[in-house]
């Protein structure tokens, strides 16, 4: 007997939903993914296992037993591996910040010069650029390096300065500061004194906008940087010493050693840099219309004023992107360390350690994920400030 | 859907895969030739010639062990390494062997999966300073910048020295040993450390060899010699017997000139070791001559020694701690027998 059947059903069977076919074949994909990160390290694990070569992570306890040249955290030979990666990093950092603060500084002057109205400026711009960017970076670190080096007399024959600066082919040696109990009153005036300074400076602005007066801002956000903590040392009597550098047998004793490692590879990076740089903040300048800089000569602004308060600002949209980019490269460049004989991570750790304790597989791992780190930290923060730049439309 | 086929395919060819292991003696048998980890060039142990070939003891080890095993000490291939690279390269299968001048450790003969097959040379870390700095003695250098090659048990005696003695000293770390010598000669540094026989090596390459002074403390135990992965006795067991073969001939008197006669020889020990009597090559698993071969193609320890590091090489290092047992040194090979 027939029965009467009513028309198909709205939803089709589960296998032929679009839907139910899309997650179940992402949940596929997704499953081999694993399958295949799993299959990736169980093998490594089974095999170090197999050959009896020490695996895991208990070897950053184990006490390091050599130096490091340069550190800017207490270090000696009975501290831990742990403690020599802290010190790679905190140098990679600081040749990084550095570095980074140098090319953008020398990059931004360089790309405006290259649109400069006087010819030789331009051209030797142009020069600048031009050959910097064509020779390998690890070239042109040799040729800090040894220029650095060959040129500068040894430690008996110092070159002094001011009578505390000793420049010799080991460094840099000037005084260092001794902290007495009673100092730390001058940092927290500093600190107050720069927020005070912002403060003063947005009130400053607002009080503009409403009423059209001008304001010496930067002139009295500058005393207050300065006469804070100037107030404070007074009344605390000054409690610093310097600790001179004295020259005892071989080498300068006491005070702070800058050595040429250190000068050769924040150079280096910093014009190599520079140059790629430049090229961003030109293009970027190039950017923006013509129309703008008519604009502002019409009403009257100088050179300097159109560029500083018309164009820059928004050339900035189109330089932000590059520059990231540009940072991140320094940042890695960084690690031609290893070929100066600069402590950075690479040399010290994924060096010196590994040699040590043949775990290369988890120290070059770790290292990775160091630089990784640094990079997204990097461009997160360029992100968050291109955001602050993009042109707000009306 | 064929991609998904393929895609499933592919997924489960990779699943399937199995590390393959066979010992290193049959992959080196079925490849017709012996990888060797040497070092970048150090004169002596293992550095190249002008045409390229390379010349050394630690060459000469190599291509000893190719005779054992292959019958021809030519079927060797040399890849050169850093002191930083060189267990991993060991470690991966990079190389069959590593014979870099690779001082044996606890650390390295246990936490890295590796094992010593013998001593090829016994050597010491010492100092060099420039003449002109008038030192005498290493327990004045309290302050002095040291050009130092990374990660090597250097690097390690170095720190132990100075702290044993109270002394202060700046490091200064570089990769290749090319770059030490250069900064140390560049007058970056005040002393220039590594093994006695690397200071000899590299004194040579100096601008002014004779400005230079090696100080006389020994300041630790640099036992040198060839390495092999765990975990593979039977390519341990034959470099290790190479290096005893190569001996045990300059014990005997078997030298690559007169080896031929003496396989005629009636001693029992000569016999032995030359393959006439005894079947010592089958319970290695290479052929009954192969310390025939490698006195023959390569030569015995005592003539490796004179022909690399010698008295009248350029090196001009004494046998010293590397004469055998029977002169008073601690070259002392086990009975080929």
């Amino acid at each position: 007997m027939a029965v009467e059947q009513l028309a198909p059903a709205a939803r089709p069977p589960l296998f032929y939903d679009p839907r139910v076919r899309a997650i179940f074949y992402q949940l596929l994909a997704l499953t081999l993914v694993a399958l295949g990160g799993y299959y990736l390290v169980n093998n490594t694990l089974a095999n170090l296992a197999r050959q009896g070569i020490a695996s895991g992570f208990g070897f950053l306890d184990t006490t390091a037993g050599f130096s490091i040249s340069m550190s800017l955290i207490p270090y000696s030979e009975e501290s831990s591996y742990g403690r020599v990666f802290l010190v790679g990093l905190i140098n990679t950092l600081l040749v990084s910040g550095i570095g980074v603060f140098f090319a953008t500084i020398l990059g931004f002057l360089i790309g405006i010069a290259r649109l400069s109205r006087n010819w030789l400026i331009a051209k030797i711009a142009a020069a600048y650029i031009e050959i910097l960017r064509n020779i390998p970076l690890l070239l042109q670190l040799f040729f800090w390096y040894f220029a650095v080096l060959r040129t500068l007399p040894s430690p008996r024959d110092s070159v002094q300065i001011f009578d505390s600066f000793f420049l010799n082919n080991r460094g840099l040696s000037s005084p260092s500061p001794l902290f007495e109990p009673g100092f730390s009153a001058i940092p927290i005036a500093l600190a107050i004194g720069i927020i005070a300074a912002i403060v003063v400076a947005r009130w400053a602005r607002k009080r503009q906008e409403a009423t059209g007066e001008q304001f010496h801002s930067f002139w009295v956000g500058l005393g207050i940087i300065i006469g804070l903590p100037l107030l404070a040392g007074i009344f605390t009597g000054f409690p610093l010493s310097w600790d001179t550098p004295e020259l005892v047998g071989f080498n300068f004793v006491g005070g702070m050693v800058l050595i040429p490692e250190f000068v050769a590879l924040v150079v280096a990076l910093s014009t190599y840099t520079a140059a790629f740089i430049a090229e961003n903040v030109r293009s970027g300048i190039l950017a923006v219309s013509h129309g703008q800089t008519e604009a502002s000569f019409a009403l009257g602004l100088r050179r300097s004023q159109t560029l500083r308060l018309v164009i820059i600002p928004q050339a900035l949209r189109v330089i932000i992107p590059p520059l990231t980019s540009q940072f991140l490269n320094l940042t890695k460049n960084s690690s031609l360390a290893a070929a100066i004989a600069y402590p950075d991570i690479v040399l010290v750790f994924a060096g010196t350690v590994l040699m040590q304790t043949g775990q290369a597989v988890e120290i070059i791992v770790i290292t990775m994920l160091c630089y990784l780190i640094l990079s997204l930290l990097i461009s997160g923060f360029m992100n968050w400030y291109n955001q602050k730049m993009a042109l707000v439309e009306r | 859907m064929k991609l998904f086929t393929s895609l499933l395919m592919a997924g489960a060819a990779v699943a399937m895969t199995t590390a393959a292991s066979a010992g290193t003696m049959d992959d080196v048998k079925s490849k017709g030739f012996v990888q060797c980890g040497v070092s970048q060039g150090l004169p002596g142990f293992s550095n190249p010639d002008q045409s390229g070939n390379w010349t050394g003891i630690d060459v000469d080890l190599c291509r000893a062990v190719a005779a054992t095993v292959l019958g021809d000490a030519s079927k060797v291939k040399f890849t050169p390494l850093s002191a930083k690279e060189r267990f991993t390269a060991l470690q991966s299968g990079e190389v069959d062997i590593l014979s870099r001048n690779t001082t044996w450790t606890l650390v390295r003969d246990t936490a890295l999966g590796l094992n010593f097959a013998g001593v090829n040379y016994y050597d010491g870390q010492g100092f060099m300073v420039r003449k002109d700095l008038g030192m005498k003695s290493a327990k004045e250098l309290n302050g002095a910048s040291v050009c130092v090659n990374i990660g090597t048990t250097t690097e390690l005696n170095l720190s132990d020295y100075f702290r044993a003695n109270g002394m202060k000293f700046n490091p200064v770390v570089f990769e290749k040993a090319d770059e030490v010598v250069a900064a140390y000669d560049a007058g970056r540094c005040d002393v220039y450390t590594t093994d006695q026989s690397g200071l000899a090596a590299q004194r040579e390459k100096l601008k002014e060899p004779d400005a230079h002074m090696i100080l006389p403390e020994i300041i630790s135990k640099e036992p040198l010699g060839p390495v092999v992965r765990h975990g593979d006795d039977q390519w341990l067991d034959v470099v290790k017997w190479t290096l005893y073969a190569m001996l045990e001939a300059e014990e005997l008197g078997v030298t690559s000139e007169n080896v031929e006669k003496m396989k005629e020889s009636e001693n029992p020990n000569i016999r032995r070791l030359l393959g006439t009597e005894g079947d010592g090559g089958k319970s290695l698993g290479v052929s009954d001559d192969w310390a025939f071969n490698i006195v023959k193609q390569v030569g015995n320890y005592g003539e490796s020694f004179d022909r690399y590091v010698g008295p009248k090489t350029a090196l001009g290092l004494e046998r010293g701690l590397n004469a055998l047992w029977t002169d008073g040194g601690l070259q002392y090979a086990m009975p080929v027998r």
